[in-house]
């Protein structure tokens, strides 16, 4: 397989998760969508690493894994204390910061 | 048609399937299953990068304990689909998100191909066969440990950081905590009511 044929299906799948994060208005689907383009980064780092034969983007992929995970718990309470204060999920009516 | 060309395309298939179904599926119970599907199709795809570490971390920590917080906090929040999203936004706006994203998509194709119009083999080519141990947890941890222990180190800490801010955030406050809010509140209420009169 080229490494273009991977590199394709990375922009789909990272297409897929900006439409996902336009259209969604639910918080949590946006929140899986973000998830999804990362991956997808991912999946072009790893086909570059295969194509220059060297190990440095595995290492990447291995960061970019933990910043997500990170990111995930953070984003996650902050999802539970909105719906406590504010019983929604819509990302609509979130929009306090927004002047 | 070989293997290798038979597991890219199943693969791809269902990632793109799971990853299109999990933005348009209303119930999130049923959103999350769909990326998890999605994800296990890319793990796929890395072990067949070669990356045979990264793919089973890419189990392990989306499928396995991410997508899982994600099932417990739509759980949690008792979501079956039916909330209240608002009103849906009005057809023409809703084209022009599509369209974005297809231009996007675009962008990323044309891109893509223009690296692959010129002479760089490293796009084009067929990968060529690899060392046994590309990519195997002694490969990569190798690299962790060395070129990129600064790095590794720091995300320790940014791990650290997350699990005490998560705690905070998602705190419940106590009944104590509650009262002498709602007491600062008052005593605010009442000195701006002597400044007006």
């Amino acid at each position: 397989m080229p490494v273009s044929a991977f590199l394709v299906l990375a922009g789909v799948l990272f297409a897929i998760g900006a439409v996902g994060v336009l259209i969604s208005r639910n918080i949590i689907v946006l929140f899986m969508c973000v998830e999804l383009m990362l991956n997808s980064a991912n999946l072009a780092l790893i086909a570059f690493s295969r194509a220059l034969h060297v190990v440095d983007g595995h290492a990447f992929v291995f960061l970019v894994l933990t910043v997500a995970a990170a990111e995930v718990a953070v984003g996650l309470a902050m999802v539970i204390t909105i719906f406590r204060n504010r019983e929604t999920i819509n990302i609509d009516r979130i929009s306090i910061l927004k002047w | 048609m070989t293997l290798d060309v038979a597991i890219f395309f199943i693969s791809a298939i269902v990632a793109v399937f799971g990853a299109t179904m999990m933005i348009t599926v209303r119930n999130p119970v049923a959103s999350v299953l769909y990326l998890l599907v999605s994800f296990a199709a890319q793990a796929v795809l890395f072990i067949q990068l070669g990356a045979l570490f990264l793919g089973v971390v890419l189990i392990i920590v989306y499928v396995g304990a991410i997508l899982v917080l994600f099932l417990f906090v739509v759980m949690l929040l008792n979501l079956r689909g039916g909330e209240d999203l608002g009103q849906p936004s009005r057809p023409m706006s809703r084209f022009s998100k599509y369209l974005i994203g297809a231009l996007l998509l675009v962008e990323l194709v044309f891109v893509i191909r223009g690296s692959a119009g010129g002479t760089d083999q490293t796009v084009t080519g067929m990968m060529g066969p690899v060392v046994e141990t590309f990519g195997s947890v002694q490969d990569v941890g190798m690299l962790l440990f060395t070129t990129y222990l600064y790095p590794f180190e720091l995300t320790g800490v940014l791990l650290l950081v997350a699990i005490v801010g998560a705690v905070v955030i998602a705190k419940r406050e106590t009944e104590r905590e509650a009262a002498q809010k709602k007491q600062l509140v008052e005593e605010r209420g009442h000195s701006s009511e002597e400044k007006v009169s």
